[in-house]
This record gives C-alpha cells, sequence and structure tokens, in this order.
C-alpha cells in the first residue's frame, strides 16, 4: 500500500472550515483596510507533519496572532503538491485562502508536470518566503570516499556502480539529486523510495550508496554515525551540523540547493492585503520563540532583503528557469 | 537490570493522570475507527494531529499510538459482524468470523479476537522492551530483493486462502495485482491506466475498494430476493456470547502462532501487518486437521490473523522506536507530531527521550489492557446490533461506508469508484469468485512491483539477486514449498480414492 504521504488529508477540518468561511462570505465583503475579518484558511500541499507542514504551522501559529485571526491550516496532498496547488491558484482572491508552498510546487513542477493547471509565476501573487531547508549529500557510512572531492571523483569513474536513493519523482530529494547529477555531468542510476522515511531506512541499511535529502531528517541520523554527510547546499555552515562543509568549502560551489518554503495568494489578491500578511510574516520571522524552533529543526531563515513579496517574486522566476535547464533534459 | 529501571521509569510516566486520559482516548478513539468501516488509521491519526500539536508531545503520541493499535481491536468488528473489513489487516478475519456469525457465534468471534488481540499486544510490548535494538538488525537487513521474495511469499498466502476453486482465486490475485498498477509508475512518475482521471493519478485506494467488492457487494447480496431469509436465520440463531471451553481449548494454539508470526513479520517496514494477518490464516490452516472447516466458521481463523496484526501493530513501533525511521504512513505522521514539538527521532532516540520511548511502550501495555476491558463488554452490543431490522441497519452501513471512503483523499470519484466495485463484487459473489485474494493481490502488488524494479535497479538487471541473497533464497524456497503443499492435497486426494476404490 502507498505509505508516505500519498494518500492522506485532513477529513473533516476543510469542511468545518469551508462552513465557517461561508458564513463570513455571507456576511462581510472583503475589505482590504478591514482585512482580516474573519478565519484565513492556509493551504499545504503535503501531509501534516512533513517539514513544510511544520514550518507553516510554527510561522502561521505567530502570525494569527499579529492578524487577529486564526489561521487555519488544510492539509491537502496528492501529484507532489500540485493539485492542492492547482486548488489555491483557483481560490477566490480576497486573501482568505493561501497557500504554502515550496521549491517543488512553485518551481520544479513547471518542467515535472507538464499539463500543469497552474503557473507558479502568473497564477499567484508572492506575498512572503519563510524559511528554507537545506539541502545535504548524505551517504552510507561505508561507502568508500572520505570527502566531497573524494565522493565527486568516486561517483564520476563508477557512474555504471552507484546507486543513489530518492523519495520518490518529484520529491526535493529527486529534483535535487538531479541538480547534482547534472553538476557532476554523471547519471547515476537512480533507485525511488516512497518517501525520505524509506529512503533513508535504505540508506541506513546500507541497500544505497548516497542521496540528497532535507536536514531535518538527516541531523539526528548523522550525529548517531549510522549514515555520513559530506556537505551541505547552503552558502554558510548549519548551527545544526557545524562540522558538515559548505560544498563551496568542498570545491563543488555550483551545487547549491534550499528546498525554500514561501506564502503565496491568488493572482489578484489586492495589494494592501499582501502588504498586511508580508507584514505579519516578517514579524513572525523576526519572533524569538518562532526563531529558535525554526533553527531547531536546521532552517535558514531570511534575511530582511530576502523577505519582500518582490524578492520571493525574482526567486520563483530564477527556480523555475533553474529546474526548468536541469530537469527537461532529464525528462 | 536496566530494562526493570527502564520500564519502571516508563511506567512512571505513562500512569501520570494526563498521560493515562490520553492512552483512553486513543484507545476509544481507535476503537471507534477501527469499528466505523471505511475510516481509516491514517485519516484519523492525520485529522487529529493538529489537536495533538497544543499537548505535551509524551502524551500526544500515547494518544496517537493508541488510536492505532486500538484500530485493530475495533477493525474484527464489521469484518465479523457485517464482513466489511475496516483495515487492510482484517480482510481475511472476515472470511470465518463472518461465517460464524451467520452460524450465530458472533459473540465467540468478537470475544476471541479481543482476548487474542490481548495475548497478543502484551507479548510484543514485552519483545520491544527487551529485544527491540537487536531486532532493528532486521528491519535494516531487509532489502528490495528481500521484500521481493517476500511479496511473492505472500502470493502464494493468498492462493491458499481459497476455499473453492485455486484458479479462481489465482485469477482474483492477477485482477488485485492489475488493479494496484493503476496510478504513477514509481519510476518515471508517468500516469498508468488513470484514463486522465486526476482523481486516479495516486492510484486507487484499498478502502475504496475493499468497501466496494466486500461492503456494498455484500449489501446488495444481502437484498437480493432469497438471502433476506439468511439475515432472519442470523438473527435468530444467536446463542452464547462468549466463547466456550472448546473454543478457547482451539484458539489456543492459533493466537501462540499468530502471536509469533506476527511479532516477527510487524518489524518489516511497510506491508508487515497485512502479511501477519495472512501468514497467521494460511499457517492455521494447513496446520489443520481439517482444513475443510476454514472459511465456514472455524474459531481458529479469527483467533490467529487478530492475534498476528496485534502483535505486528506493537512490534511495528520497533524502527520508529530504535532508528527514529517510520514504518508506515500513520508512523510518519507520528513523526510529525514530535518533530512539531522540536524533537526529531533518531537512532538516539532512546537515550536522548527516554520519557517518550519508555513511555509509549509502557503505555502500550496499559492500552492493550485498556481495550480489552472496553471491547469485551461491548460483544453484547454489537451482536444485538444483529438483531436490528436489516432495512434499517443496511442504509447506516452505505452512509458511513460513504463517509469513509470520502474522508481517506476527500474525493467524490472515490465514492463513485466505491459504487462501481460494489457492482463488480456482486457479479463476483455470484460466480463464486472470492474477494479476500484481490484484496491481497492489490495490497502486495505495489510492494511487490516497487521492490522488484528497485533490486533489478541496484543489481544492473541481474535477476539472481533474489538467489545470491540468502534471506531472500530463504523466503523463495518456503514459497515453493507452500506451492508444493498447496498442489499436493490434489494428489493425495486422487490417491485417496484410489485406496478407497481398491477397499471396495
Amino acid at each position: 500500500m502507498s505509505w508516505c504521504g500519498r494518500a492522506l488529508s485532513v477529513g473533516w477540518l476543510p469542511v468545518i472550515a469551508g462552513l465557517l468561511a461561508g458564513v463570513g462570505v455571507a456576511t462581510t465583503p472583503a475589505k482590504a483596510q478591514n482585512y482580516p475579518t474573519r478565519s484565513i484558511t492556509m493551504i499545504v500541499p503535503f501531509a501534516a507533519g512533513g517539514p513544510t507542514d511544520v514550518i507553516a504551522r510554527i510561522v502561521t501559529g505567530h502570525m494569527a496572532q499579529t492578524l487577529g485571526q486564526s489561521i487555519i491550516i488544510e492539509n491537502v496532498v496528492g501529484a507532489g503538491g500540485t493539485t492542492a496547488t492547482a486548488r489555491a491558484a483557483r481560490a477566490t482572491n480576497d486573501g482568505y485562502t493561501l497557500i504554502t508552498g515550496h521549491m517543488g510546487t512553485h518551481a520544479a513542477a513547471v518542467p515535472l508536470y507538464p499539463n500543469l493547471a497552474y503557473h507558479p509565476e502568473r497564477d499567484f501573487e508572492p506575498v512572503a518566503l519563510l524559511a528554507g531547508t537545506p539541502i545535504l549529500i548524505l551517504a552510507r557510512k561505508d561507502f568508500a570516499p572520505k570527502d566531497t572531492k573524494e565522493f565527486v571523483d568516486y561517483v564520476k569513474a563508477n557512474t555504471e556502480k552507484v546507486n543513489a536513493a530518492h523519495a520518490g519523482v518529484g520529491s526535493v530529494s529527486h529534483v535535487s539529486c538531479q541538480l547534482l547529477n547534472s553538476i557532476l555531468d554523471v547519471k547515476p542510476v537512480g533507485v525511488p523510495f516512497n518517501g525520505t522515511g524509506p529512503a533513508m531506512n535504505a540508506l541506513v541499511g546500507g541497500q544505497v550508496d548516497y542521496m540528497c535529502d532535507q536536514i531535518v531528517n538527516a541531523v539526528p541520523q548523522i550525529n548517531a554515525g549510522t549514515i555520513k554527510a559530506y556537505a551541505i547546499a547552503t552558502p554558510e555552515r548549519n548551527p545544526a551540523l557545524p562540522n558538515v562543509p559548505t560544498t563551496t568549502e568542498a570545491g563543488l560551489p555550483k551545487f547549491q540547493a534550499q528546498a525554500w518554503n514561501a506564502i503565496f495568494a491568488p493572482k489578484g489578491t489586492p495589494a494592501p492585503i499582501i502588504a498586511k500578511l508580508n507584514a505579519a510574516a516578517a514579524k513572525a520571522l523576526d519572533d524569538e520563540g518562532v526563531r529558535k524552533r525554526l533553527l531547531e529543526l536546521g532552517s535558514v531563515i531570511p534575511g530582511a532583503a530576502d523577505r519582500t513579496p518582490e524578492a520571493l517574486a525574482a526567486l520563483v522566476k530564477a527556480e523555475v528557469a533553474k529546474w526548468t535547464a536541469v530537469l527537461k533534459p532529464a525528462s | 537490570m536496566d530494562l526493570f529501571a527502564n520500564l519502571a521509569h516508563g511506567f512512571a510516566v505513562a500512569l501520570s493522570p494526563i498521560n493515562l486520559l490520553m492512552c483512553l482516548i486513543g484507545a476509544l478513539v481507535g476503537t471507534l475507527v477501527g469499528v466505523l468501516p471505511g475510516i481509516g488509521t491514517i485519516a484519523t491519526v492525520a485529522m487529529l494531529l493538529p489537536i495533538t500539536f497544543g499537548l505535551p508531545p509524551v502524551g500526544a503520541l500515547i494518544m496517537l499510538a493508541g488510536i492505532y493499535y486500538g484500530a485493530q481491536y475495533g477493525g474484527s468488528t464489521t469484518s465479523i459482524l457485517v464482513n466489511i473489513p475496516g483495515e487492510a489487516t482484517s480482510v481475511v478475519t472476515a472470511l470465518d468470523g463472518f461465517q460464524m456469525a451467520k452460524q450465530g457465534r458472533a459473540g465467540p468471534a468478537l470475544a476471541i479476537a479481543a482476548i487474542g488481540s490481548f495475548f497478543a499486544g502484551c507479548v510484543a510490548t514485552v519483545l520491544i522492551a527487551i529485544l527491540g535494538a537487536p531486532l532493528t538488525k532486521l528491519a535494516l537487513a531487509f532489502g528490495p530483493a528481500e521484500y521481493f521474495s517476500l511479496m511473492v511469499l505472500g502470493l502464494i498466502f493468498a492462493v491458499v486462502l481459497a476455499k473453492g476453486s485455486v484458479l479462481k482465486a489465482i485469477a482474483m490475485i492477477v485482477l488485485g495485482l492489475l488493479l494496484s498498477m493503476v496510478g504513477s509508475d514509481i519510476e518515471t512518475g508517468v500516469s498508468r491506466m488513470a484514463f486522465n482521471i486526476p482523481e486516479l493519478a495516486d492510484g486507487l485506494g484499498f478502502a475504496t475498494v475493499a468497501m466496494g467488492v466486500f461492503g456494498f457487494a455484500e449489501i446488495i447480496r444481502n437484498l437480493d430476493a432469497g438471502a433476506g431469509m439468511d439475515r432472519d436465520l442470523v438473527q435468530k440463531k444467536i446463542t452464547g456470547l462468549m466463547p466456550t471451553r472448546k473454543d478457547m481449548k482451539d484458539s489456543t494454539p492459533a493466537i501462540l502462532r499468530g502471536t509469533v508470526l506476527g511479532s516477527i513479520l510487524g518489524i518489516l517496514p511497510g506491508g508487515g501487518a497485512v502479511i501477519a494477518s495472512f501468514a497467521a490464516y494460511t499457517l492455521e490452516k494447513k496446520l489443520a486437521k481439517d482444513p475443510s472447516r476454514f472459511g465456514r466458521g472455524a474459531i481458529e481463523g479469527v483467533a490467529a490473523p487478530e492475534s498476528a496484526n496485534n502483535a505486528a501493530a506493537q512490534t511495528s513501533f520497533i524502527p520508529l522506536l530504535t532508528l527514529g525511521i517510520p514504518p508506515n504512513a500513520v508512523m510518519a505522521l507520528m513523526v510529525g507530531a514530535m518533530t512539531i514539538h522540536g524533537i526529531v527521532p533518531g537512532p538516539q532516540v532512546m537515550q536522548k527521550q527516554p520519557d517518550l520511548v519508555w513511555g509509549m511502550i509502557a503505555s502500550m501495555w496499559i492500552g492493550n489492557l485498556m481495550l480489552i476491558i472496553i471491547n469485551l463488554p461491548l460483544v453484547g452490543i454489537w451482536v444485538r446490533l444483529l438483531r436490528v431490522p436489516y432495512r434499517l441497519m443496511f442504509p447506516s452501513i452505505v452512509i458511513f461506508c460513504a463517509i469513509g471512503i470520502y474522508s481517506v483523499n476527500n474525493a467524490p470519484v472515490d465514492v463513485v469508484l466505491a459504487g462501481a466495485f460494489g457492482l463488480v463484487g456482486y457479479w463476483l459473489i455470484k460466480h463464486d469468485f472470492e474477494p479476500a485474494p484481490l484484496l491481497l493481490g492489490m495490497v502486495l502488488g505495489p510492494l511487490m512491483e516497487e521492490n522488484l524494479r528497485r533490486a533489478l535497479l541496484i543489481s544492473r538487471g541481474d535477476w539472481s539477486v533474489f538467489l545470491t541473497r540468502p534471506v531472500s533464497a530463504i523466503l523463495l524456497a518456503i514459497a515453493m514449498g507452500l506451492l508444493v503443499l498447496a498442489v499436493l492435497p490434489t494428489l493425495r486426494r486422487k490417491r485417496d480414492e484410489v485406496f478407497v476404490e481398491s477397499e471396495g
């Protein structure tokens, strides 16, 4: 049976949320200056408890206090998050339906799904970049190469022999591994698993050689020595893994990847509402409690310059181009 | 010594009033989820996850764990009473459980399911406490090749399940395998047999097909002319509520064997619990002096799989508690719950979070105790439900099934599909095809296909991996052995006939 985040969702919440929202619509027309006058629905296109969901919950929990209205998270899964994102694109653009998209739904999905029912740049108003989860190059603990340099040489010399695990087509681990492959100019065999759990199990069990994955699940395994990490694909080292060098330090500067998460609103949502939401998100990211929790997860919190809607629009544009270049020749 | 200190610590945590309350809520919700057809554990845990964010992490996880194993207790109820398995793990329970109910023995069937589950749960909890860490190696030793061979073994079990024609059983398994291939290809992501219906892109849900071919088909059959008499009979014949001394004597070895099988198979990530219940049933049928009783109301056919699925539900926590890797979807959600609380489980979770790990282990034993206390008195109420006139009962079953199916994906298409499968199921019943092998094929199909492809990807297309890896080779050998055993009775029968003739 499919078991890792393929077919699960919150069953009743949407119904209740829908009822609440329905009452709101009937009585109060959305006025930007009074916004928000009722609860806001935040669609998360992944299962509850996943990296994007956790980040969305931590940040929106604080945003709700600032806005004075509750933010209800609705987890809608399926087709790599694109089902939910398509639904968000078609939602009423009054600021009461938002989505926490990520690197996959709002960039890599463009080349991955030829019949995508939305376009990340044309169908959404960027609101705010939340936090990113760095990608690591991981390997089974007895994999021969000792550091990144040896790893690169080894993979290039033994492309026919090495196996790279990933968490399924379109997953962060899949697309970031494709990026690594295109930089190294190799095409190793990719072994697909149903989610990061089974992929990690295979890596710990030594069934596969290496994989690229988000920091969250990897930290405890690295610290326990059940797997090893070669490098982290961010410009700076991560406080959760101070001994793991950056890809730049390790001599692989081109490999830069972060599973970024950001809030988007349907196209046409009034600018004052976007500004209000953006300010609330920025305030959340400055809160000590929120920062502490995000850093514990190994997340990277964007600086002031990267937090504007314009910066997010630029990021989406750059990322769509980047992933299209990487994934188009592959598919 | 450490063990006792750890367990004492665990019980101190689990017995705090708040955690006891959480455990009770988990057990109650789990029972309810199991009883309501279609509403599965994954959907429920996903639904309740946000609520747990406001709770202390240990309490939250104790509750979620309670829902998970509690559903195994409740899951047998609808299997036995109305022939609708609520969970994949209680499909085989329906085979003999429902026949027992038809013979007026629903009470003993329900009671033995609860007793078997309780015993298995207690044993498995002790096993986690004592052998959790060493058993982890088993979970890690299982690579794609081993999984594939295990699934082959599982399919052989499916053949043995059949009480009628072996050929028809094989046809059903193959149909199940075909149905399981609907959806995205794991390697390329390309959509297969989905006919451009977006809801089919992620495949057919188990609940959708199970509710259709078991639930809706059974209802249509009951409403069919002639079958109504059958129902009245069920209502009149109800005898004792509790198992007799003979029932207990028959069930004891089945419960013991089911517990052992379930405990071992549960450790394997993925479909461990499902295979455990099928394997336990097959083992009983093979060991029985008179295998023909199976499928006609043999109490061992209820006791063994119910013990196995509950033991497996408990031991499936081992990879989570010792490695920090979730072995199935429900556990993945539990990891999510931990992450929200800032605990990312890993190999050191036992040392770093002793409260959590030992508290959960202790709570499982307490939870099992609560569940048997909840479930045994309920037997009387469930059996009384059979007295409700069918014209009142079937609409409620249909509605609960529809709600359950919808809640899995929030997709109306799933409900329509279940209706279509109901018609298919009715046709199958009328032509003496059994739905259980179909469902097993559907459950094992994806695991088998994916692991076959993974194994061959890793070996670069070399099929010999299945024989050169020892665990895989042993599993395939057992599968061959079982296949021979399945063919033997036919041979033996011929020999017996010859014998009888010469005697006469």
